[in-house]
């Protein structure tokens, strides 16, 4: 798949989580990423790769509207998760949110302890099942439970950078959202925890849709099922630039036989 | 030039030490156990204490913040968590800074004229709830700053951590931002406090002053006269008689008491580091 899209697609198939038809988004009157075409697939790990300033966090955030935080930010296109327009005016952001968490580049704990933590979101969801199950079962699939089970009553921060990235991981995970985006989530890491991080996502996999952004090309190489790269170009009367999806494939053709020279050459490590 | 900046450094806390060293030599030798218990006496009669006096305070006090804590530290939040910089924020924002600096008589007359005269509380006149409400005047815009500031230093990262696991702005806010930003704000509600429970003027023209203890077993006491310790000081400090004098010495130094450990736990409070 290139830029372009060949059609409207009024049936989405089962295996698409999120469609993202025509989006463009701009900050006020300047446009940071335009005319984005792009297919999610369920269950599988995307990879937004490409040079600083193309609008992938930009594009990563106006998923689950985060976007709407940010005053100015306007949004065209659309954006269907579930066969329904996520900008619609019926959609509750809320509950977007609630079906598509996200997982910050700086590690953000509640300045609570580990075990409130995770049961600040599952309990805002209404969860009223054994607390304490899902707190361990969170804590788990995050793969940060041996370092956390003795101290659940002690405060986030007093873990480790990498170990407050996989809190919020089980945070995220412990509402049960069915996308989980990720936006740079290893770069304030050292190695060790990105390679545990990194482990961790090929389990959630089995789970959820991720959605991840990165600069780190080995690690789309290592995680990701998919990759989308995004270049960026100037535009004339104005400063900055704007963002565009290049293209998008199975992660093994970008890498490898990528089909638009601008792929080949930032892959390379020519430019970016 | 060291020894000049200390000197002036040393005649801006003169009067500080002055003032608490004469309050504590002439009120201090009258603290008795009859002076948080009695009533003062009649003219030309000796003994009593200030009893009514202190509850006075205390109650005037709390009706005030109970006022001004939910008004300020709304009001704060929505400047805040709600407001974009539109008009409107801005608007208050400077109605804010512009109370802040009303001459608390101002506050005073303001309820005097309209809840006072008018007999708008069921038909009360001077009454410890118009005196804690012109005293609230005065604590809305410190508390409203406060919060204000308090909550705009809680990091965004929180936020939107809070609104990543789907939690509503509202939810954010009380759970997790307005917690974040607990002793700052708890820090200006105290020195709000503690600068009402010391006006005069206020209290003069709403809750005027009584002889007698306060009613608290009903509603009515509520809704007439109270005494408090300022307005206590202001009658007896010139009226001719030596006991009452004596007395007044007793409250000011009860009342700088008071006020002294305001301000003291309100430094203890900012020594929490939130976790």
């Amino acid at each position: 798949m290139t830029s372009e899209s060949t059609e409207n697609q009024p049936n989405i198939s089962q295996e698409t989580a999120i469609s993202m038809q025509n989006i463009t988004i701009s900050y006020g009157n300047s446009a940071a990423v335009r005319n984005v075409y792009c297919e999610i697939p369920r269950g599988k790990v995307t990879a937004f790769i490409g040079p600083s300033g193309c609008g992938k966090s930009t594009l990563l955030r106006s998923i689950n509207r985060m976007n709407d935080l940010i005053e100015g930010c306007t949004l065209k296109g659309r954006i269907l998760f579930d066969g329904v327009d996520l900008y619609a005016a019926t959609v509750d952001p809320v509950e977007v949110r609630r079906r598509i968490g996200m997982v910050f580049q700086q590690p953000n704990p509640f300045p609570k302890s580990i075990y409130e933590n995770i049961a600040f979101g599952a309990r805002i969801n209404g969860y009223t099942g054994n607390m304490d199950e899902l707190v361990e079962r969170s804590l788990r699939q995050a793969a940060v439970w041996d370092e956390c089970k003795d101290k659940l009553k002690d405060s986030g921060y007093s873990l480790s950078g990498g170990q407050q990235q996989r809190l919020c991981i089980a945070r995220t995970i412990a509402i049960q959202p069915e996308v989980i985006l990720m936006d740079e989530p290893c770069s304030a890491l050292d190695p060790i925890s990105t390679l545990k991080i990194e482990e961790t996502m090929h389990e959630l996999k089995k789970s959820f849709t991720i959605v991840i952004v990165t600069h780190n090309m080995q690690q789309a190489v290592r995680v990701s099922d998919e990759t989308a790269f995004f270049n960026a170009e100037t535009v004339e009367n104005r400063s900055g630039k704007v963002g565009y999806l290049v293209e998008f494939s199975d992660t093994q053709s970008i890498f490898n036989s990528p089909q638009q020279q601008a792929t080949q050459d930032y892959v390379s490590g020519r430019f970016g | 030039m060291t020894g000049l900046a200390a000197l002036f450094s040393l005649v801006a806390v003169l009067p500080l030490i002055l003032v608490l060293g004469y309050v504590l030599l002439k009120g201090a030798s009258k603290i008795s156990i009859s002076l948080f218990t009695e009533l003062p006496p009649p003219p030309g009669l000796d003994g009593g204490g200030i009893g009514n006096a202190i509850v006075g305070t205390l109650v005037v006090t709390l009706i005030a913040a109970l006022f001004a804590i939910p008004v300020g530290v709304g009001g704060g939040i929505y400047l805040a968590e709600y407001s974009r910089s539109d008009w409107f924020a801005r608007f208050v924002r400077f109605g804010t800074n512009v109370l802040s600096g009303v001459p608390s008589i101002i506050a005073g007359v303001f309820i005097y004229g309209t809840l006072v005269t008018s007999r708008i509380l069921f038909g009360n006149s001077y009454s410890a709830v118009a005196g804690g409400l012109a005293l609230s005047i005065l604590m809305i815009p410190t508390v409203i700053k406060t919060t204000d500031e308090g909550l705009k230093l809680v990091p965004d990262d929180l936020r939107r951590g809070a609104l990543g696991v789907g939690a509503s702005r509202f939810s954010t806010i009380t759970q997790i931002t307005l917690p974040a930003a607990f002793t700052p704000i708890a820090t200006g509600v105290v020195l709000a406090i503690a600068r009402a429970a010391g006006e005069t003027a206020p209290l003069i023209f709403t809750a005027l002053f009584s002889s007698y203890w306060a009613n608290l077993f009903s509603v009515d006491g509520l809704f007439s006269s109270i005494a408090t310790l300022s307005v206590l000081i202001y009658n007896f400090s010139i009226m001719p008689l030596e006991v009452q004098n004596e007395l007044a010495w007793a409250a000011s130094f009860i009342l700088v008491a008071l006020i002294l450990s305001l301000n003291l736990f309100a430094r203890w409070l900012g020594r929490f580091a939130s976790r």
